[in-house]
C-alpha cells in the first residue's frame, strides 16, 4: 500500500476526509443561503430567477457543483465505512449505558442525522435542482435575461404545509448535525488552541443556529404571505 | 445497607456470558467498591459458588487494572476515579447496581469481568518510547524543557493505561489513550528524533488492533480517570498528518 | 556454609569502579547465545529486562499482573533521590551514601550503598532521555525537593506519581525490546518455582494464570525482582498482588533469606475503617512538614474529627512536639510510628476503631492561607476526602501507621547474587542496601540503580564462566520440580475445607501485625510462632478453594501465595526473636534507652542475619554475614 492510500484508509484519514469534505459544505450551505434569501424579497421572484439561471447554468458555477455532489457522496460514503468499522469494535453492547453525562446527543447522534439530511436532500433535489435541470419549467423575461421561474415552483411548493413541514424537519436535522460538525471538524483536522479553540465553539454554535434558521425561516415565510 | 447487584458472568472467552443477580446486605458506606465484591465473594465461596473474578492491584487508583462498568459508566458515577477509589457512600440503600465488563473487539472479555487489554501493551510497543539504550545519555539539565511544557507533558503522561476511554466510547476507540502517549513525547525534546516514525506506526497499530474511530463526543475526556484532555487528540491527529505528509517513508 | 560478600578491595570510593574492571564480559557476539530469565516487571525487573536486551542478551519477562505496566512501583508518590547536587547545597555522593547507611541504622553493607549513590546521578539522566517529565524550574532546569528529613534537596520527583513516571519510563525501554524480540514477555503469569542444574539456577516453572497451564523455561540465569513481601502482614499499602512466592520458593530451593524481619511501617496511612479493609492508603510523607499531629490529653472514645475541632488547645497532646522538641512533627518514620501506636495503647486513640491519630492543618490554612496548603497538597486532601468522607480543610485527618516496605529480602553478594550460583535478586526483593529502615524517596534509587546500572554489568561476570548449552525442558529437573508443583496444587484444590483463603490471610495479618508489627518482644514473638504454626496446620486442612485449575481462577492464585506467607511469617518471627536489639523499623521492648528510644547493640549484632531452609518443619539455620564499617561512625540515633 501507497502511503497516500495508508493514510487516507486509516482512521484518521478518514476522518480527514469527512472533515474535510464537511467544511467545504459548510460553506456550501453559506452561499446556498445568501443565494435563497433573495426568495424573500419582495420582487416577484426577480432576483432569485436571475441568481437561479445564473448559477444553473455558469460553467464554473456548474464545476463547483459537480464537485459538491462529490463531496457529498464521499462525506456520506466514508460515514458509512466508519461506522461499520465502529460497530465491529465494539460486537456485545452495554446492558445499560449512561451516555448523556458524558458527551451530547447530536455527537452520538451524527449518523441518525446524518441519513435524516440525507433523505432530506433526496426530496429537495428533486423538489428543486431536478426540475431546474431536466424539469419544464417555463422562461421569463427581466429586462433582456431570460430565466427560468423557479420561484413560481418554490413558491407552489410552500404553499402546502407538508412541503414546510420536511424542510422545518431536514432544519433541525442540519443544526443539530452542525452543531458537533462544524467543531468537530477542526477538532479533527487538529486545528485546536487554547486561545482560539473556544471562538472556534462559538461561531459553529452560533453558524449551526442562524443558518438553518435562515433556511427555515423561507418556507414559513412564504407559506404566510 | 443492603444492595442487588446485577453481574455479567462469562466462564471464559469462548462462553457466551450472562447476567445474574445478586443481594448483599450490610454493606458500610466506608468500603470500597472493590471491597463491597469483595464481601460478595466470599458470601459466595462461603455458598461454594464460583467468585465473581475482576481485575485489580494497588487499589489507590494508579496502576490501572480494575476496570468495571459501573451502571453505564466506566469505573461508577464519579468523575475523576478508578472503580477501586469509588466507595459505598456514592450509593442508596436498596440501590440495584449493573457491572459489566470493558465491552470493545480489542479487549476480548477472559473471565467475567476481566479483559484482555493487551492490545494496549502492543501499541506502544509499535513507538510509545525514545530509542535510548541505558548509559550514554547526556546529563539531565543539558536538556532544558520549558516549566509549561513539561507540565502540559505530564499531563499526559498521567495516563494509567485502564481502558476506560475505549470502553465509554461508541465507537469503542482508544484514540485518547494512543494520544496522550503521543503528545508527551511529542511535546519534549527527547521525543523529537523519531516523532515522526513514532505516530505512523502507533496509529497503523491502533487500527489493527480492532478500535474504532474517534467521533469527538468527548466521553473519552469525561470519563477518564485522570482527566486527559481530548486536545491530545488534536495534537495526535496534527502529528500524524504532518508525519504522513513530509516523512520520508514511502 | 561461608558467607561470601564479594565485596572488592580498596577505597569505598573505588570499589565500583575497580571492580566493573575486574569483572570478565562476555563478546558482543556471544551475548546472544546467553538466555536470562527475569521475574517481574517493576521498576527493578523492566530496566533490567530492558538493559539485558540492549546489550544482546535474550531475555524472558514475567509478571503476574495483565500487563507489565502495571507493577506497584507505579504507586510510589514521593521521588527519587539522587546524588546530583543540582541545588548547590552541599550533597555529594559520599553524603549520599552517609545518611542511607545512617538511616539505615547501621545495618546495611558499606560498599553496596556507596555504589547505589554513586550510580543514583546516572539513573536520573536515563530517565530524563527517557521522556520521564520531572518537574522543572523556570529556567527549564530541574526542580529538587527535599525528603525524608534529609539536610539537602535531592528528591527529584514528577508531581505525586514519581513511581509511576519512572515505571512508565522503564516500560517503554522494556516494551522497545519486546517489538525488537529481545524480550520475550510473558504476562499474567506467575513463577511457581525455581529450577537448579548441577547446583546452578537454569529455569523457572510457572503457571499461565489464564489456561492454569504449568509451563517450564530455561536460561542460563535467573533474576528476580518480584519485590517486597508486605503483604504478609494481610493489610499493607502494597498491591493486591504483592506476594513473596518467588522468593520464598528460591529460599526454599537454598537462597538464603536476609533480614526477613525488617519491616517499614509508614506512619501516615488512612486508618482501617472497619472489618471490610483490604488494603491501606499512604498519605504522602510530606504531609508532616505542615500538619500536626496529636491526640487529646484524656482518652475520649470514639472520637470523630469534627468533633475535635471542638477540643480546646489545652486538652490537646502534640506528644511529637512535647517528647522531640527539636524535630517534632518531623522525626523519621519509625520514631512516628512508634509513638503513634504508643498513645493508642494507652487508649487515646481516636476514631471508630480508637487506632488512629489526628493530623491536623488548622494552624497551616490559618498561618498560609488555605490556597498555599491546597497548592502543596490539594491532590492528596482530595484523596483523603474520596477515601473517608471527611473534608481535611475543616477538620483534621486521621493516621495511622501502615506496613509499607519490607527492608529484608533474598540474600545477595555485591554483584547481586544470591549464594546460589546463577540466581539474582533485584530491587525491594533483595535485602541489601536498606539496613533495618529504608529512607523516603530510596526505593526507586535502588530499584533503577540494579536494573539499570548494576546487574547488567554483574550478570555478564557469571555468564562468562558459563558455557552455550542450554538446557531443554525436558530435563528430569524441569519434570521434577512440574511434577511437585503439581502435586502441590492438586492438593490446595483437594482439601475443600471451610475457610476462604482470606480468612487465613486475615488471621496471619493479626498475628503479625499483633506481635512482629511496630514493636515486639520475646513473650509475643513466642506466642506468635505457636499460633503460627497452627494456622499453616490449620490451613492445609480446612481451607476452601473453589473452580478448577486449568482456569482463571483467582483463589488459587491467592490460595498458593497465602501458603508462602505463612512460612514466611514464621521466620520472620524467628529472626525477630534472634534479634533481641532494637534497630530501625525492629523494635525490641526489651532493647530501649531509659526514655523509651531504640536501642541498637552493635557489639552482638553488627551483622547480616541470613536464614538458611532446612526443610518442611524444620528449624531454619541462621548464617551470619558480619557488616563492617569503615567509612561511617557508628551512633545512637536522637532525634530529641
Amino acid at each position: 500500500m501507497s502511503w497516500l492510500t495508508e493514510t487516507l484508509t486509516s482512521t484518521l484519514g478518514r476522518k480527514v476526509i469527512m472533515a474535510l469534505t464537511g467544511i467545504f459544505l459548510i460553506l456550501f450551505l453559506a452561499v446556498h443561503l445568501t443565494g435563497n434569501l433573495q426568495l424573500l424579497k419582495n420582487d416577484g421572484g426577480e432576483a432569485f430567477n436571475i441568481y437561479a439561471e445564473f448559477m444553473s447554468t455558469n460553467p464554473l458555477i456548474q464545476f463547483v457543483s459537480k464537485g459538491n455532489f462529490f463531496f457529498i457522496l464521499l462525506h456520506v460514503l466514508i460515514s458509512i465505512f466508519l461506522t461499520r468499522k465502529n460497530r465491529q469494535a465494539r460486537p456485545v453492547s452495554y446492558q445499560v449505558a449512561v451516555k448523556s453525562e458524558t458527551s451530547t446527543w447530536s455527537s452520538r447522534n451524527m449518523g441518525i442525522l446524518g441519513t435524516l439530511i440525507f433523505v432530506f436532500l433526496i426530496i429537495h433535489l428533486k423538489g428543486f435542482w431536478y426540475e431546474m435541470h431536466f424539469g419544464q419549467i417555463p422562461y421569463k423575461n427581466y429586462d433582456g435575461f431570460e430565466a427560468r421561474d423557479l420561484y413560481a415552483v418554490v413558491d407552489q411548493a410552500f404553499s402546502q404545509w407538508y412541503w414546510v413541514a420536511v424542510y422545518l424537519v431536514g432544519m433541525l436535522a442540519v443544526a443539530f448535525h452542525l452543531s458537533h460538525g462544524f467543531q468537530s471538524a477542526f477538532q479533527t483536522l487538529g486545528l485546536n488552541h487554547v486561545k482560539y479553540s473556544p471562538a472556534i465553539r462559538f461561531v459553529g454554535l452560533a453558524f449551526a443556529i442562524l443558518v438553518p434558521a435562515g433556511f427555515a425561516a423561507i418556507p414559513i415565510m412564504m407559506f404566510f404571505t | 445497607m443492603n444492595l442487588t447487584l446485577k453481574v455479567w458472568r462469562q466462564k471464559n472467552s469462548a462462553d457466551k456470558g450472562k447476567f445474574e443477580t445478586y443481594e448483599v446486605s450490610d454493606i458500610s458506606p466506608d468500603m470500597s467498591f472493590l471491597e463491597m465484591f469483595d464481601v460478595l465473594n466470599e458470601q459466595l465461596v462461603n455458598e461454594s459458588r464460583d467468585p465473581i473474578h475482576f481485575d485489580h492491584d494497588c487499589r489507590e487508583g494508579i496502576c490501572g487494572m480494575c476496570s468495571m462498568y459501573i451502571n453505564g459508566k466506566p469505573h461508577g458515577p464519579k468523575d475523576a476515579i478508578t472503580t477501586c477509589q469509588l466507595h459505598m457512600r456514592s450509593f442508596k440503600d436498596g440501590d440495584t447496581i449493573v457491572v459489566e465488563p470493558w465491552r470493545a473487539k480489542a479487549f476480548p472479555v477472559l473471565k467475567d469481568l476481566v479483559v484482555d487489554r493487551s492490545s494496549f501493551d502492543r501499541i506502544i510497543q509499535a513507538g510509545g518510547y525514545i530509542s535510548v539504550n541505558t548509559g550514554g545519555v547526556p546529563d539531565a539539565n543539558e536538556i532544558p524543557i520549558r516549566k509549561d511544557i513539561a507540565n502540559e507533558a505530564m499531563d499526559a503522561a498521567q495516563c494509567i493505561g485502564c481502558g476506560a476511554c475505549v470502553a465509554a466510547c461508541k465507537n469503542a476507540s482508544a484514540m485518547l489513550f494512543v494520544s496522550a502517549k503521543v503528545s508527551q513525547l511529542a511535546l519534549l525534546p527527547q521525543g523529537q528524533v523519531e516523532r515522526k516514525s513514532r505516530v505512523e506506526n502507533m496509529i497503523a497499530q491502533m487500527d489493527g488492533e480492532g478500535f474504532g474511530a474517534c467521533t469527538n463526543t468527548g466521553a473519552c475526556e469525561a470519563v477518564c480517570p485522570k482527566e486527559i484532555s481530548i486536545s491530545n487528540i488534536a495534537r495526535m491527529n496534527r502529528e500524524y498528518f504532518s508525519a504522513k505528509v513530509s516523512s520520508q517513508k514511502v | 556454609m561461608n558467607l561470601n560478600s564479594k565485596i572488592p578491595e580498596g577505597p569505598i570510593a573505588e570499589k565500583w569502579t575497580k571492580h566493573k574492571f575486574n569483572m570478565k564480559l562476555v563478546n558482543p557476539a556471544n551475548k546472544r547465545k546467553y538466555d536470562i530469565i527475569v521475574v517481574g516487571s517493576g521498576l527493578a525487573g523492566a530496566s533490567a529486562s530492558a538493559s539485558f536486551a540492549e546489550l544482546g542478551y535474550n531475555v524472558k519477562c514475567f509478571c503476574f499482573q495483565d500487563s507489565p505496566r502495571r507493577a506497584h512501583s507505579i504507586a510510589a508518590q514521593g521521588g527519587i533521590n539522587a546524588a546530583k547536587n543540582y541545588q548547590n547545597d552541599g550533597d555529594s555522593i559520599y553524603r549520599l551514601f552517609y545518611d542511607t547507611v545512617k538511616g539505615g541504622d547501621y545495618r546495611s553493607r558499606e560498599a553496596n550503598v556507596h555504589r547505589l549513590a554513586e550510580v543514583s546521578v546516572n539513573i536520573i539522566d536515563q530517565c530524563v532521555a527517557q521522556g520521564v517529565p520531572f518537574a522543572r524550574e523556570y529556567g527549564g532546569l530541574l526542580d529538587n525537593r527535599s525528603f525524608g528529613g534529609a539536610q539537602v534537596s535531592r528528591t527529584f520527583y514528577a508531581r505525586g506519581q514519581t513511581g509511576q513516571q519512572l515505571l512508565l519510563g522503564a516500560y517503554s525501554a522494556l516494551s522497545r525490546q519486546i517489538a525488537n524480540g529481545k524480550v520475550k514477555m510473558y504476562a499474567r503469569t506467575e513463577m511457581l518455582d525455581l529450577v537448579l542444574v548441577e547446583g546452578k539456577a537454569r529455569g523457572i516453572v510457572t503457571r499461565n494464570l489464564v489456561t492454569g497451564k504449568i509451563e517450564s523455561h530455561s536460561a542460563h540465569a535467573v533474576v528476580l525482582a518480584t519485590g517486597g513481601y508486605g503483604n504478609v502482614f494481610f493489610l499493607s499499602t502494597n498491591a493486591m498482588g504483592s506476594n513473596c512466592t518467588a522468593a520464598w520458593r528460591a529460599h526454599k530451593k537454598g537462597a538464603l533469606f536476609g533480614n526477613p524481619c525488617f519491616t517499614q511501617i509508614h506512619p501516615t496511612c488512612i486508618p482501617v475503617s472497619g472489618d471490610h479493609q483490604s488494603k491501606l492508603t499512604l498519605m504522602s510523607e510530606s504531609l508532616r512538614n505542615d500538619g500536626r499531629v496529636w491526640v487529646p490529653k484524656v482518652a475520649k472514645p470514639k472520637l470523630t474529627a469534627k468533633e475535635a475541632t471542638k477540643i480546646p488547645e489545652e486538652e490537646r497532646d502534640y506528644y511529637l512536639e512535647r517528647k522531640y522538641p527539636s524535630f517534632g512533627n518531623l522525626v523519621p518514620r519509625d520514631v512516628a510510628s512508634r509513638n503513634a501506636k504508643m498513645v493508642c495503647d494507652e487508649g487515646r486513640g481516636v476514631g471508630n476503631t480508637g487506632l488512629a491519630v489526628f493530623l491536623d492543618f488548622a494552624d497551616a490554612i490559618k498561618r498560609d492561607g488555605k490556597d498555599v496548603i491546597e497548592a502543596k497538597y490539594g491532590n492528596l486532601f482530595d484523596m483523603y476526602k474520596q477515601i473517608t468522607g471527611d473534608n481535611p480543610y475543616e477538620m483534621p485527618m486521621m493516621i495511622y501507621p501502615a506496613v509499607h516496605y519490607t527492608m529484608g529480602g533474598l540474600w545477595v553478594d555485591y554483584n547481586l547474587m544470591t549464594n546460589i550460583p546463577g540466581l539474582y535478586a533485584i530491587g525491594e526483593a533483595n535485602f541489601s542496601d536498606h539496613g533495618a529502615n529504608r529512607l523516603g524517596a530510596s526505593a526507586l534509587m535502588q530499584g533503577l540503580a540494579d536494573g539499570y546500572f548494576v546487574i547488567p554489568y554483574t550478570i555478564g561476570d557469571y555468564l562468562a564462566t558459563m558455557p552455550y548449552t542450554k538446557v531443554d525442558t525436558d530435563h528430569e529437573a524441569f519434570r521434577e520440580v512440574e511434577s511437585k508443583l503439581k502435586a502441590k496444587l492438586d492438593k490446595l484444590m483437594s482439601i475443600k475445607g471451610k475457610q476462604t483463603v482470606d480468612d487465613f490471610h486475615k488471621a496471619l495479618g493479626k498475628i503479625m501485625w499483633e506481635y512482629c508489627g511496630m514493636s515486639r518482644n520475646e513473650e509475643g514473638l513466642k506466642l506468635a510462632k505457636g499460633k503460627i504454626q497452627a494456622l499453616k496446620k490449620e490451613f492445609w486442612e480446612d481451607v476452601k478453594v473453589l473452580g478448577s485449575q486449568d482456569e482463571l481462577n483467582m483463589s488459587l492464585e491467592k490460595a498458593n501465595r497465602v501458603a508462602d506467607f505463612i512460612e514466611l511469617g514464621e521466620l520472620m518471627i524467628d529472626d525477630a526473636l534472634h534479634r533481641s536489639e532494637s534497630c530501625g523499623g525492629h523494635f525490641r521492648e526489651e532493647s530501649q534507652t531509659g526514655e523509651g528510644e531504640a536501642k541498637r547493640k552493635d557489639d552482638e549484632f553488627s551483622f547480616v542475619s541470613a536464614w538458611e531452609y532446612k526443610g518442611e518443619n524444620q528449624a531454619e539455620e541462621l548464617h551470619k554475614e558480619e557488616l563492617v564499617f569503615e567509612n561511617v561512625k557508628l551512633t545512637q540515633r536522637s532525634y530529641k
